[in-house]
């Protein structure tokens, strides 16, 4: 159950992650070009098929356009005016998390992410991003001992080649997307899971996304393999200094689950989002998609997306083994100038696949909020099903909401479902929570709270309440 | 009887109240005064103004207050915002409740509770002690602890959104409860089950004030006063009596009050 106390404790509260952490950085040189990839490569000294995946990605990037289908609007990006790798300057072999910078542990800890033995979190194991690098890995040891691997993606590559080798770019393609293919170029750290055969993962894993450079992106790359009879349980935490400018996080996502594995992967997204009049904030477009390889295998998304100037993304199943399940469920709050386009795509290609998708966008202020979704049925893909909802809220008069659902069917024997609705907080609504005694304020959050209640349900219990409180944070004042 | 409690002072104090909604006034100098131990029962016609009467005394925003004051305890409320007026102890009864999809009747009723309890330096409660508690008032207005679980009267029949308000009557011990037609729709047994509800929460400390079409109502709870209304004032008040008699002669034999005036 929704924390009403914890709500009403934040509701006054400004974006409290704005600040920006001191620190001696190692950043190379503005710009983009083949030297510059040769040179990340070359800091993480990687293998070489690797730097190879780099530079093929980037001569598609070249010849590619940055789309505009979304009818987002933005000033045009200047990818020559990027810092593409930025570090804290640490040791450079650290063997544990004491001789990690202080300054840096501080940060975390002021994020409420804290880090070092004595006080770290006791039930979800964290790795740790801070700008281009993870500085360090909670629970290693305790997870490895269930053969469980959860390390930077840099560590993977240098410990389990093998793996990177086998499953990096096998789900999202470096031609699928111009993002896609700008991340596979530059891509700096992120954080690898690997679960073994049978092993149900011991305790929740998460990685914290820090952007603590103004003028550099942030190009991250996740990759979980949950192998055979397999489950895990991933969150991720975002959030970035306040500044004026606008920094791009292009992120890419791929998630493989076998026969019978099960990926739950949960998102809080609280990047800045610029101020009342649109200036700064993060743009947030990121491709993050699970295949379901394996028969009855299982991929579950949940995001809760409130930060960002603009995001754009969209969670998708591609559902391949007999039986699999794809499940996206989504809360998109935009309030002054911010514009979200997110949804999934649910791909059905292997027979009796199921997938569900529930969208709940609230917008506030003078935000535009869109979902856009697509499901397709393949031809081999009989006897499977899709339901989707996808519901609206406005708050005042100046917000727009947008569906837009694709739906692609070449199995006439296979069934989509989709329902949406339009919904706005009446003034009847609100007098009548106030007339018994609850707080204007109060009242809001209670009724996007109960709008969210589906998606909420899903996700972790931890993250429920996290989620409840950032988005009574985000309506301070949009309303009346 | 009547001369022991005007010694007491009054719980609400309607002064030549007159307000409008859109420019257009519907109250034209309202007066009215409940102390504690009254029920009053205000009748009239369909936009005489008794809705928006007891819409403005608990803070609704739609209306501006062109003229006059709501004192409520001794204290103007006229600026006060709604949920304060609630905490403080006004609670209306609404003629239509509305319904708060997502919302959990169980939750909406506990923060509810514990915003007057606040008020009152109670202690707030927990969802353990809050059950017991609505457990107990549930009995009160009959009703299954099913109705809990459901969205704030959504898919409700007429009669539970009623018994509703009158749950959330008995939780929130108003000081004064203004009840908007909480009778109307009612089949018999609602109705007494909703009088019990009223009977049980008045007593010498609280006023109400029953605003009805019908006899009906007031067969089973006696108003000390009634006042008819029509065309934004009061152009009658009377004992218990005048509600019979405007029973039998119908609301156009109070269109001469007007002339009387």
């Amino acid at each position: 159950m929704v924390n009403e106390n914890l709500v009403k404790d934040v509701v006054k509260e400004p974006y409290k992650y704005g600040f920006v952490t001191d620190i001696e950085t190692e950043k190379i040189a503005k710009g983009l070009n083949e030297d510059i990839i040769r040179l990340i490569s070359q800091k993480k000294e990687e293998p070489k098929y690797l730097l190879d995946f780099r530079l093929k990605a980037f001569k598609k990037w070249q010849k590619m356009k940055e789309p505009d289908w979304a009818g987002l609007g933005y000033k045009q990006i200047d990818y020559q005016d990027i810092i593409y790798y930025s570090a804290p300057k640490q040791k450079e072999k650290i063997s544990s998390l004491d001789e990690v910078d202080p300054k840096l542990l501080e940060t975390f800890d002021k994020l409420g992410i804290p880090l070092t033995e004595q006080k770290k979190l006791t039930n979800v194991a964290v790795d740790a991003v801070f700008d281009s690098v993870s500085i360090a890995t909670t629970f290693r040891e305790e997870l490895a001992q269930h053969g469980v691997i959860f390390c930077s993606i840099s560590e993977a590559v240098k410990n389990h080649s093998n793996l990177i080798e086998q499953y990096l770019g096998t789900v999202v393609p470096a031609s699928d997307n111009y993002f896609a293919a700008l991340n596979s170029a530059v891509f700096s750290d992120g954080s690898f899971v690997y679960i073994p055969k049978g092993v149900t993962c011991p305790m929740d894993l998460s990685s914290y996304f820090r952007i603590n450079s103004g003028d550099s992106g942030q190009f991250e790359r996740t990759l979980i393999i949950a192998e055979e009879s397999s489950s895990v349980s991933y969150l991720e935490g975002c959030t970035a200094p306040m500044f004026d400018t606008n920094t791009l996080h292009a992120a890419v996502v791929e998630l493989i689950a076998l026969d019978d594995a099960s990926i739950k992967y949960s998102t809080v997204q609280n990047w800045y989002a610029g101020d009342e009049e649109g200036v700064g904030g993060i743009f947030n477009f990121v491709t993050k998609r699970g295949k379901c390889l394996g028969k009855r295998s299982k991929i579950s998304w949940s995001q809760v997306e409130t930060g960002s100037a603009i995001t754009w993304k969209y969670p998708s199943c591609l559902l391949l083994g007999e039986e699999s399940v794809g499940e996206f469920y989504s809360v998109a709050l935009t309030n002054n100038l911010q514009q979200a386009d997110t949804g999934t795509k649910m791909i059905h290609i292997g027979p009796k696949t199921k997938s569900t998708i529930v969208s709940k966008g609230i917008s506030a202020g003078n935000s535009n909020n869109s979902y856009r979704g697509l499901v397709k049925m393949g031809t081999k893909a009989t006897g499977s099903r899709n339901y989707s909802q996808c519901d609206s809220m406005l708050i005042g008069d100046q917000a727009s909401a947008n569906t837009f659902p694709y739906i692609k069917s070449q199995q006439p024997n296979s069934e989509i479902e989709h329902e949406a609705s339009t919904c706005r907080i009446s003034e009847d609504q609100l007098f009548y929570l106030q007339s018994r005694g609850i707080e204007f304020e109060e009242a809001v959050s209670m009724m996007v709270s109960g709008f969210c209640r589906d998606v909420f349900n899903q996700l972790p219990m931890e993250f429920a309440a996290e989620a409840d409180k950032l988005l009574a944070l985000k309506l301070e004042g949009s309303v009346g | 009887m009547q001369s022991k409690m005007k010694e007491l002072d009054p719980i609400l104090e309607v002064e030549n109240l007159s307000a409008s909604t859109d420019n257009l006034p519907i109250l034209k100098g309202v007066s009215l005064t409940v102390y504690p131990g009254e029920i009053h029962a205000i009748m009239g016609r369909n936009g005489c103004g008794k809705s928006t009467l007891s819409k403005i005394i608990a803070g609704h925003p739609s209306y501006n207050i062109t003229d006059g004051d709501i004192k409520f305890l001794g204290e103007n409320i006229k600026s006060q915002e709604p949920e304060e007026r609630a905490q403080s102890g006004i609670f209306l009864g609404f003629q239509y409740p509305i319904e708060i999809p997502g919302v959990s009747n169980l939750e909406f009723l506990r923060v509810s509770t514990n915003a007057r309890r606040k008020f009152l330096n109670k202690e707030e409660l927990d969802t353990f002690d809050f059950e017991e508690l609505v457990k107990e008032k549930l009995e009160l207005v009959k009703m299954d602890h099913a109705f809990l679980s459901r969205s704030v009267n959504q898919g409700f029949s007429g009669g539970e959104k009623k018994r509703n308000e009158i749950l959330q009557m008995a939780l929130l011990e108003p000081k004064i409860a203004i009840l908007d037609e909480t009778d109307s729709g009612l089949d018999i047994d609602a109705l007494r089950i909703v009088a019990s509800g009223i009977k049980k929460i008045s007593n010498s400390q609280t006023g109400v004030i029953l605003i009805t079409h019908y006899q009906r109502l007031l067969d089973e709870i006696k108003p000390n006063y009634v006042h008819v209304m029509s065309d934004g004032q009061i152009i009658k008040t009377g004992g218990s009596d005048l509600a019979l008699e405007l029973e039998k002669k119908g609301y156009e034999w109070t269109d001469n009050f007007i002339k009387e005036i």
